[in-house]
């Protein structure tokens, strides 16, 4: 049934998943940045994102003002459920973003490395404290008469720390592949090098998160497991392992842009086993993404506007990074 | 234990980081525009001075922007961490302006601003003025959509009540509620005038160093000139807000003013302390009758107190006043240098007086007080409501104990102090490197060629780096 609140949770899906492989790459490349050498390396690396990355984060502000225009019950109680985890994100947001400026505007080796620093700790807080909220929403969120009704912490279990692990090993991985298409010599040897590892542990994380959001959340166990579960289902995984063997088989032929794409497509295909293990709950366990939508009249307005101004959007992100395309050249970006 | 109150706490954060937050906005609203004045100048031209200046101010464009997208990053989730009640009521009416701003501007701010930071040498000099025109035009679409949802705050209309929810009834009715027009150009010229005084004191700086600096008489030039013809002009646009403040609501007017008794004749207070225990304003100096004639156009025309409101609807009154004065105390400022620098002009002697280009270095920061007080005068004023008349504050924060609200409060508090030290120095540190090229540069190679985009300062920096290895 095709009504406005599907719409829009399709397009707010949609949304997240673009932050999160797009912003993913780029916050890899903040977690990974203690393996760049010298100076160098590091300019090297922060220039591969530099033109695109604000670009990349505006679509976290869609999620954000997408979720409080389209699903404002969601908004509130989710984001007050998670206080600690946004706050972190937002604050380790702040830090590893002005690094991007500052880092080049130092003078002194010292201030440098506090930049650097910055850049590196706001990558990996942000990441941990996305894939934690992503555990804690798996887990569900304890509401009564709509509002929060959960404790301080219940965000943070062994289950919502093993999300966070895993996403920031997902971005490493985002980042070191990016890395293979954007540079060349050493640099790109040692990013090769840590593509199978990487993947390799991805793949394992994978299979751990899944088979903990089958433990943590009953509604899921029976989804996928129960008589009479939807047997079509069962395509995500499968299509979720073939996408990783073809990545390694990419990696061992030594292909520079494919396994990229392939990582970017295990990151979908697990945001599509999440989605349709959740699906219709929005704020879970109890609340569907109906019962949180907002008035019809208003998913409208905004439904003529997003038709309209996404392939617009689209277009010129695509563009710019046809600009920018292609090894980083010399002397490009800041020093 | 007042200050332990998670709600009063939760007003802190809010306004705490939207006060951070604007001041670059406001600066990248007019930079952005400067720069694409810059660069079609350039163009039509070819005067290479303008590209020494476009590229003098693309440096501090980028910190400043950088800056205003992290602490914008924060604002959108803000809403729901803190004020949920508030977001769930007002999402049909607000959440589709916000969404749209997102839509029409930010992306395109985002999506261009890599093409004019890093692209020059990629797209040619044409595009990269579109580039830099589709940043310009995103930062005022940006002002557009976040100052219409703001003015439906203060003046809400073109609504109905479903089910606890603000829903609009017509949407041009909200997005043009009462008091947008008005709030929207005061903001945009505030944004332009700011920026003017920045780019004013920064060109008077390298002025005083030497007056033959081509680049900084440019710039000097372009900025008093706007400082005369904007500054005017926000003086009448501030005066047409106040009046539909008036109509709208007229407690945040009399609070500005310290009138606490309905009266004719009201005097125009300067000066005084506004007392809410005593509910007059004490130790008052003002002009007998003007306040009447200002706000009702008669000098026996009956101007309504706060003593027409119950009590519990008032405004803080002495931070709405102060910062009112505070407000139209640098405007009159503003107006007085744009004066004295057109009768300079006329003399000819705009570059060469030291205590003019003292006194336009010392102006340098002002904009952002004026602008920030502004601020204060409206939001403060609109209290104790978050949607004027319908919704108080103390009803829209979400149950957030006091413990976690001041853990964040601390956390923004030291991170943005940071980050705008470090980012004001290293701006501060940009402007102060001449934006004059290297001669022989500029003698042997085209504007186009010289090295793309970089400034001189980044230059040298490069310089520096290889010789390191």
């Amino acid at each position: 049934m095709l009504d406005m609140p599907t719409i829009w949770a399709v397009i707010i899906a949609v949304a997240l998943l673009a932050y999160v492989i797009l912003d993913g790459f780029d916050l890899g490349i903040g977690i990974l940045f203690p393996l760049g050498r010298d100076r160098d390396e590091r300019d090297t690396m922060m220039n591969s994102v530099a033109p695109v990355w604000d670009g990349n984060e505006t679509w976290l502000v869609l999620g954000g003002a997408g979720l409080f225009a389209a699903f404002p019950l969601a908004y509130s109680i989710l984001l007050t459920a998670f206080y600690a985890p946004v706050i972190a994100m937002l604050l380790a947001l702040v830090l590893r973003g002005v690094a991007f400026e500052f880092r080049f505007r130092t003078r002194r080796r010292e201030s440098r490395n506090y930049w650097d620093w910055s850049f590196i700790g706001g990558s990996a807080v942000a990441a941990f404290s996305q894939g934690v909220m992503v555990g804690a929403f798996v887990q569900g969120v304890a509401v009564e008469n709509g509002v929060y009704a959960g404790g301080w912490f219940d965000w943070l279990t062994p289950f919502t720390v093993l999300c966070g692990v895993s996403l920031m090993v997902g971005y490493a991985l985002l980042g070191a592949c990016w890395l293979v298409i954007k540079t060349e010599g050493p640099l790109q040897r040692r990013m090769r090098n840590l593509q199978l590892p990487l993947g390799a542990a991805v793949v394992l994380l994978i299979l751990l998160v899944s088979f903990g959001t089958v433990l943590e959340n009953d509604a899921v166990r029976d989804r996928w497991f129960s008589f009479g579960s939807l047997w079509f289902l069962w395509v995500v995984p499968l299509l979720t392992l073939l996408l990783a063997a073809a990545y390694f088989f990419a990696v061992r032929a030594d292909m520079e842009v494919v396994p990229f794409l392939l990582a970017l497509g295990l990151f979908v295909a697990s945001f599509a086993g999440l989605a349709v293990s959740l699906y219709p709950y929005l704020i879970p366990p109890d609340i569907t993404y109906r019962e949180a939508a907002n008035a019809d009249d208003s998913l409208t307005f905004m439904l003529v506007g997003a038709v309209f101004l996404m392939p617009i959007i689209l277009g010129y992100t695509v563009y710019s990074y046809w600009i920018f395309r292609g090894k980083l050249r010399l002397g490009e970006g800041y020093h | 234990m007042e200050a332990l109150d998670p709600i009063f706490l939760a007003r802190v954060q809010f306004a705490f980081t939207i006060s951070f937050h604007i001041i670059f906005p406001a600066f990248t609203i007019g930079l952005a525009s400067y720069l694409a004045v810059l660069e079609g100048l350039w163009l039509a031209t070819g005067r290479p001075v303008y590209m020494q200046l476009y590229r003098f101010w693309l440096m501090p464009f980028a910190i400043a922007f950088a800056m205003g997208v992290v602490s914008g990053i924060v604002m959108s989730y803000q809403f729901g961490t803190n004020w949920g009640p508030f977001a769930e009521k007002t999402a049909p009416v607000l959440g589709p302006l916000l969404a749209y701003e997102v839509l029409t501007a930010f992306f395109l701010e985002a999506g261009f601003l890599g093409v004019m930071l890093f692209g020059i040498n990629r797209v040619g000099p044409k595009l990269h003025f579109v580039a830099t025109l589709f940043v310009a035009v995103g930062t005022l679409i940006s002002a557009f959509w976040i100052l219409s949802a703001n003015s439906w705050m203060q003046t809400p209309a073109a609504y109905l009540v479903e089910d606890g929810r603000y829903v609009p009834e017509s949407w041009i009715g909200v997005i043009f509620n009462p008091s947008f027009p008005y709030r929207f150009l005061h903001m945009t010229l505030a944004a332009y005038l700011t920026t003017a005084f920045v780019v004013g004191a920064v060109g008077a700086w390298h002025l005083l160093r030497n007056r033959q600096n081509q680049p900084a008489r440019v710039m000097f030039a372009m900025a008093v000139g706007m400082a005369a013809v904007v500054a005017p002009t926000q003086l009448v646009v501030g005066d047409l807000h106040g009046l539909n403040t008036l109509e709208h609501q007229p407690a945040k007017v009399a609070a500005m003013e310290g009138h606490f008794q309905t009266q004719t004749g009201a005097p125009l207070i300067l000066f005084g302390l506004p007392d809410m225990e005593a509910g007059e304003t004490r130790h008052e100096i003002g002009i007998p009758k003007l306040g009447s004639l200002i706000l009702g156009h008669s000098l026996d025309a009956e101007i309504v107190g706060l003593d027409a409101f119950p009590r519990d609807e008032w405004p803080h009154v002495p931070t709405v006043f102060w910062s009112f004065r505070v407000m139209v105390g640098i405007g009159l400022l503003m107006i007085a240098f744009g004066a004295v620098g057109v009768v300079q002009a006329f003399r000819r002697r705009l570059f060469d007086a030291p205590w003019y280009l003292r006194w336009a270095v010392l102006m340098g920061p002002i904009g952002f007080v004026a602008l920030l007080a502004g601020w204060f005068v409206t939001e403060v004023g609109r209290q104790p409501w978050v949607v004027f008349g319908l919704m108080r504050t103390a009803d829209a924060a979400s149950p957030i104990g006091a413990p976690g609200v001041a853990t964040s409060l601390l956390g923004f508090i030291v991170v943005y102090l940071l980050i705008f030290t470090a980012g004001t120095a290293y701006m501060i540190r940009l402007m102060a490197h001449s934006p004059e090229m290297p001669s022989d540069e500029a003698v042997e190679e085209g504007p186009i060629r010289t090295a793309g985009i970089m400034p001189g300062p980044a230059q040298d920096h490069q310089h520096q780096h290889h010789h390191h290895h």
